[in-house]
């Protein structure tokens, strides 16, 4: 593992236009700040975890680091260059070292191609030069390394079951030899037994080519068992990175903390007997976030201050920072 | 006494491409005021059984055996005699709570519906009662929510509307199916301890389906783990987590993740579950054990005693090869 920066993320913000029901057309919409002043840095062959509930922005800001969703302000910095000031021509150089996987394995392939054809269009779309006998040997080299026969090339996605669609589009993201892949629940749509295949492919895929992962998951678990640092994101913003052992071992943010123990453990002499931290109530709208610190509204710890400062993202330790007034 | 006892079900569905024997000859039982857990992929069966349970099943699905509830026969009851134990004795929450309620309808209609139909109250009494039951599954403010549309409440809230509608009448036997599987861990803990209050409150038992095995590990007394539409091993929750005796319940219970230790690598199943077209011959789970024999991939394994006590377990290899 190298240390080696090769995505930075400085202050990225998101805002998304709604208007709300019964709005006249000339209303000026709300923003709805989705992502929310985040910054990061990942080396060459890192994992970083994103965790946090639905609607807290885990997707959005995977999809604002590729450009799939337009960015408020802030910086992207892969390798240096700024992503969100290029052109789209340029940033398509920067494409291919970026790939990306999503959640639901047989959504994302298409029905009308066989998945000789899937995985081969990245390799046409960015090398149109590349000779067919090449593509298919590429092809077939990628489809061994994610653990399907390359005999099935010419079958169609609804052959194959959730965790081959998985690995189909694994292939699909890795025949461009990318840098980083983008991964967006690729797990929680498969069962407890083909998702450990999953994950152990990602690690042994990881590690062979020396690839840096961006894992987004709504299962601690795994995060934690994939990541080297993780990020816990709660309504857009960001309250805590910390190495993965280190933030289970010692959470220091309250949401983190509640997060962490609601997390069932498979042993019944654990569990009945675990001191729950629940958190009441549901997230609140993103269109009308609390004063102050975010996450006051359901917090134990909430005093006076929180409503009215924002807490500043600061380092309590080495690689441990945390965004409260009364972390410990 | 038990509540719920079922014998040699067997449920299979005639489609288009041939037979699916979705559920193999599963017994199993339900003591009064306890929770038992059924854990299994997608596709073992585990839905499908308590289906053909409640009368439950597509049109193109039949089940066979036997299903006594409170020492009566329920199973292929007409609908007529069905729709008044599904009120009134069992009651069922679903995965989706959005699907399962109707989005046209206030709460309250829906509410009021069921005790107006099944008990005969009055308007004003039913409202009152679904009223308390929204104050039961602490839903704040019951008084104005109940007014309010499906939509209106968040996932959680509304987990708890179909747990609150599922109680009116006091069912003596609740079964969840995935209750928390689409909501997230936060309120996936405050929908599971809700459960385990009211469970107590109530005195009723509870059959909890689910592929968490986090989940079961908390909230069950006793769990039962099926694959491939047959009971691989069944007994009392501790004793499954502590010694499973499967090689199937094994595998499942090393693939999770867990967040108190750290392993670098998950042990996995290999392959993948079986197409309930073609089943493999003999026991289900022998094309992916690692300790399948001959004997393993021609005849079915039965359901025997472990160790005299009520741990039973599907399997031909020898236990002290397994453990």
């Amino acid at each position: 593992m190298s240390d080696q920066a090769i995505l930075q993320v400085e202050n990225l913000k998101v805002n998304f236009d709604v208007s709300a029901e019964g709005d006249m057309p000339w209303t000026k919409p709300k923003k709805l700040q989705a992502v929310n002043d985040i910054s990061f840095t990942l080396n060459a062959g890192e994992t970083l975890g994103i965790v946090g509930e639905s609607g807290c922005g885990k997707s959005t800001l995977a999809r604002a680091i590729v450009k799939m969703v337009p960015a408020e302000s802030g910086k992207v910095l892969w390798l240096g260059n700024n992503l969100l000031s290029l052109s789209d021509s340029e940033t398509r150089q920067y494409r291919k070292q970026i790939q990306m996987i999503f959640q639901d394995p047989l959504a994302s392939l298409n029905p009308r191609m066989n998945i000789g054809e899937i995985i081969a269009e990245p390799l046409r779309t960015h090398y149109p030069k590349t000779s067919e006998s090449d593509v298919k040997s590429r092809v077939s080299d990628v489809m061994n390394k994610v653990g399907l026969l390359d005999n099935l090339v010419n079958r169609y996605p609804h052959e194959f079951s959730g965790g081959q669609c998985q690995r189909i589009g694994i292939a699909r993201a890795l025949i461009l030899k990318p840098k980083l892949i983008i991964c967006d629940e690729p797990v929680s749509a498969l069962d407890v037994s083909i998702q450990a295949q999953v994950v152990n492919l990602l690690m042994d895929i990881q590690q062979e080519m020396e690839l840096a992962l961006i894992f987004i998951a709504h299962d601690l678990s795994v995060v934690k068992h994939i990541s080297t640092k993780i990020m816990v994101l709660y309504l857009g913003n960001m309250v805590e990175l910390a190495n993965s052992n280190e933030i289970y071992q010692n959470p220091s943010h309250p949401y983190t903390q509640a997060l962490i123990s609601a997390v069932p453990i498979p042993d019944p002499n654990i569990e009945k007997n675990k001191e729950l931290i629940l958190i009441e109530g549901d997230l609140p709208s993103p269109i009308n976030p609390p004063s102050g610190c975010v996450f006051r509204t359901r917090c134990h710890k909430a005093k006076e201050i929180c409503s009215k400062e924002k807490p500043n993202f600061i380092e309590s330790s080495t690689s441990h920072s945390v965004a409260c007034h009364f972390h410990d | 006494m038990n509540l719920l006892e079922v014998t040699n079900l067997k449920v299979r569905f005639e489609t288009a491409d041939g037979i699916v024997n979705a559920v193999n000859d599963v017994n199993f039982s339900v003591e009064e005021g306890k929770i038992l857990a059924i854990v299994g992929e997608s596709g073992s069966g585990k839905s499908q059984t308590v289906f053909a349970m409640t009368g439950l099943l597509d049109h193109n699905g039949s089940a066979t055996g036997s299903v006594k509830f409170e020492g009566e026969e329920i199973l292929n009851l007409s609908n007529q005699k069905l729709n008044k134990i599904r009120a009134e004795k069992i009651a069922m929450i679903f995965q989706d709570p959005m699907t399962s309620l109707n989005p046209y309808v206030r709460v309250s209609d829906q509410m009021t519906e069921v005790l107006m139909h099944h008990q005969g109250s009055s308007k004003a009494e039913a409202l009152k009662h679904s009223i308390s039951m929204l104050d039961a599954v602490r839903i704040p403010d019951a008084n104005n929510q109940i007014r309010m549309y499906p939509h209106e409440f968040s996932g959680g809230m509304r987990q708890r509307v179909m747990i609150a509608m599922s109680l009116l009448c006091r069912p003596k036997l609740l079964i969840a199916d995935e209750p928390t599987t689409a909501l997230d861990v936060t309120v996936q803990a405050q929908i599971m301890q809700l459960l385990a209050d009211l469970q107590k409150d109530f005195g009723m038992s509870i059959i909890l389906i689910t592929h968490d095995l986090g989940v079961v590990a908390g909230n069950s007394d006793d769990m039962l783990v099926m694959y491939g539409g047959e009971i691989m091993e069944i007994g009392k929750t501790e004793s499954l987590y502590s010694k499973p005796t499967h090689p199937y319940t094994q595998g499942l219970m090393s693939a999770v993740p867990r967040l108190n230790d750290s392993e670098e690598r998950l042990i996995t199943i290999p392959g993948n579950p079986p197409n309930m077209m073609k089943p493999p011959e003999g026991c289900p789970f022998s094309p992916r054990c690692n300790y399948a024999n001959d004997q393993c991939s021609n005849v079915s394994p039965i359901l025997s005693n472990v160790d005299k006590s009520d741990h039973y377990r599907a399997c031909h290899v020898e236990i002290e090869k397994i453990v």
